[in-house]
């Protein structure tokens, strides 16, 4: 009997872990020959534990498992889902990037080969670098960290830098709140990631590559530092990848829980050993990054998803998409919301839909208010912009930005003067400190804030105006971007705003 | 766990990071192993780390003081990291950091009178879609209500 329960953090948060257990237990006792594996989540966290059980017809989905149904759900009393691939939120996804994750063993190599892995590195083998730079380009990926540059113009801009030493550097500090597929598809399918690096490196001719992941993601440290370890035992990585006489080495370094780190030449910084400052650009780190090399910085989902786009050509993933936003997007549905998790889809659903129509609607049952779209640097989109589809120029022209998709829904009960307090205080705490529009401007944000609160109705001018050189001087995104859920909180929910001053009056 | 523990001599801070001097940029991971070791950065390593990389002390002091995850003090017995981003607050994580910080009588970064557990903010776990989300000593919770977080605290010793 093959039983699958699922690994990933989100799981075992929910209880996974004891759900294992008591199975493990309970066939034992049972002397049934129990197969039991641990498999990353198909993304339906509103289900977990999620257990499968392996049968002729397919795998079997039980949804929120807990430990005293196990002698039930062994002796087939338990209610099913029917056929996971079935399950209406996970048939209606177009599952590219995470099309193996929660199906294969993270963990087993061959499963991760009999299940197509591998196939985009053994092409990409036998292509010269400037081949492989012109399939990322044309498959169209742009950045899926946030500010959605094309991954394949990087990669040349490297490609034809010359110097003794080049890098591939994965940015796995996924500290935006919303976002969760970073960690999900390295739980879930760490050898994707790895394959992509190695497609990267082969690609721009680098023969190093570091994942820079967030000390907050423990499971996902184990299991990346595990699958690499493997991948060099097995010689997917080393001097000779996969037999071809080509060179590919990685290493796993952990940050220290500053956000600023993901933005990339903090990144670099912090991975040098340095405080995680901002460094001015140019120069680009496509030319000078790690240790003044040249060095391609990519995200996590940007890079898982090359094998994908190497195994199945460049225009195959090009077809899926909206306008300049091509292939899928990989949606993180979160906060006070009915059914959350990670739904892939092509990018051109609207927010509407992906709120109420996928998300359900809010967990509470009360009627959602805001959903900050592109995490704590994203805006917060009332209900009357649902209509905008999810592409990056898209959402732009509402406003907005898709940043790493994620998505935090909130329910009526919410004051949007505190969470505009909140991205101001967030930022002055996560600040690097190095540009003045971001180290003091957060400040005198949080008290302007508080000054609106008490209702002084000349602060919010203040704010505005505030907010407008922070955007206008700030070195990188996190000053440059706090004034987007400020600005729109206080624009689209000016209540919020107006019920102090009014109080005060 | 580490409180009562002598400060750390040169030559066992030496042998914790000496190995991982050939890295590239080292810095990091040899903080890391040192909280690992002590469960946080004594005062003691910043002159060694001074040596060991040839950078000036003030350096290393900015590094180790530039990020949250490196302590300057012990902590309890057990940590307990409150989620306080946005997706944990949509689900009610301020009233639930604000009720388990008075119930224990602590503040944040704060350790129990009977040493069981420091209490940390954190901004973001990755439990969006499970929230509000705890981590105890590196285990993560998700869903957290006020009875879960009474049976978080009851297994510390809190």
């Amino acid at each position: 009997m093959k039983i699958f329960v699922p690994l990933d953090s989100a799981a075992k948060a929910l209880g996974a872990d004891d759900v294992a257990d008591a199975i493990a237990r309970e066939a034992r006792a049972r002397g049934l020959d129990l197969h039991l594996v641990r498999n990353g989540t198909r993304g339906m966290v509103w289900l977990e534990p999620l257990v499968e059980i392996d049968t002729p017809q397919g795998r079997i989905g039980y949804g929120n498992v807990t430990p005293d149904q196990v002698p039930d759900l062994l002796d087939g009393r338990l209610n099913s889902l029917g056929r996971v691939e079935d399950i209406d939120w996970f048939a209606r996804q177009t599952r590219l990037t995470f099309a193996r994750c929660g199906v294969i063993d993270p963990l087993d190599l061959d499963d991760y080969a009999a299940n197509g892995g591998l196939v985009g590195l053994r092409r990409a083998l036998t292509m010269t670098k400037a081949q492989i730079v012109q399939e990322v380009i044309d498959s169209g990926l742009r950045g899926r960290g946030g500010a959605g540059f094309p991954t394949g113009i990087k990669w040349k801009t490297v490609s034809e830098a010359e110097a003794p030493q080049k890098y591939i550097v994965c940015n796995a500090d996924e500290g935006d709140s919303g976002t969760f597929a970073d960690r999900m598809i390295i739980e879930g399918d760490p050898f994707q990631l790895i394959e992509g690096m190695a497609i990267a490196g082969l690609g721009v001719g680098a023969t190093r590559g570091y994942v820079y992941l967030r000390s907050e993601y423990p499971d996902a440290i184990a299991i990346l530092t595990r699958a690499v370890s493997i991948a060099r035992q097995r010689g997917l990585l080393g001097p000779d990848v996969l037999g071809s006489g080509r060179a590919f080495e990685m290493e796993v370094r952990t940050g220290a829980g500053a956000y600023v780190c993901g933005e990339e030449t903090s990144l670099l910084n912090s991975l040098e050993g340095k405080r995680g400052t901002v460094r001015a650009k140019p120069p680009l780190p496509a030319l000078q990054g790690f240790l003044g090399q040249p060095t391609v910085v990519n995200n996590v989902i940007s890079l898982t998803t090359i094998p994908v786009i190497f195994e199945r050509g460049a225009a195959h993933y090009a077809d899926f998409g909206l306008g300049r936003s091509r292939g899928t997007v990989t949606l993180q549905i979160a906060g006070n919301v009915k059914r959350g998790g990670l739904f892939e889809t092509a990018f051109g659903l609207t927010l509407g839909q992906v709120v109420n129509e996928i998300g359900g609607g809010t967990a509470s049952g009360r009627p959602v208010k805001a959903v900050q779209v592109g995490g704590p640097l994203g805006a917060y989109m009332p209900v009357e912009k649902f209509h905008t589809p999810m592409g990056y120029e898209e959402f732009d022209q509402n406003g907005g930005l898709i940043g790493h998709a994620g998505l935090v829904v909130f329910d009526d009960s919410v004051d949007m003067l505190r969470m505009a307090r909140f991205a101001m205080e967030f930022c002055a705490v996560e600040s690097c400190g190095k540009c003045t529009p971001c180290r003091i401007g957060a400040v005198r944000g949080v008290e302007t804030i508080d000054r609106i609160a008490q209702g002084d109705p000349a602060a919010i001018p203040l704010l505005t105006d505030l907010c407008e050189t922070m955007k206008d001087g700030s070195l990188c995104a996190l000053g440059g971007f706090t004034p987007f859920p400020v600005m729109s909180a206080l624009t689209n929910f000016p209540d919020d705003f107006a019920t102090y001053r009014e109080a005060a009056e | 766990m580490h409180v009562n523990a002598p400060a750390p001599t040169e030559e066992e801070i030496r042998s914790v990071v000496t190995p991982l001097a050939s890295l590239e940029g080292p810095l990091l991971p040899m903080l890391h192993a040192l909280q690992d070791v002590y469960g946080y950065v004594p005062q003691e390593c910043v002159p060694v780390l001074a040596d060991v990389l040839n950078l000036g002390r003030a350096e290393i002091h900015g590094v180790i003081s530039f990020y949250h995850d490196f302590r300057a003090h012990p902590t309890g017995r057990h940590v307990l990291k409150i989620c306080r981003a946005e997706a944990c607050q949509s689900m009610g994580a301020n009233a639930l950091a604000e009720s388990t910080l008075q119930k224990l009588g602590i503040g944040w970064h704060d350790t129990t009178a009977n040493g069981a557990v420091t209490v940390e903010p954190v901004y973001c776990l990755g439990m969006c879609a499970c929230a509000p989300a705890a981590m105890v000593d590196g285990r993560v919770v998700g869903r957290v209500d006020d009875a879960r977080m009474d049976r978080i605290l009851a297994e510390v010793g809190a």
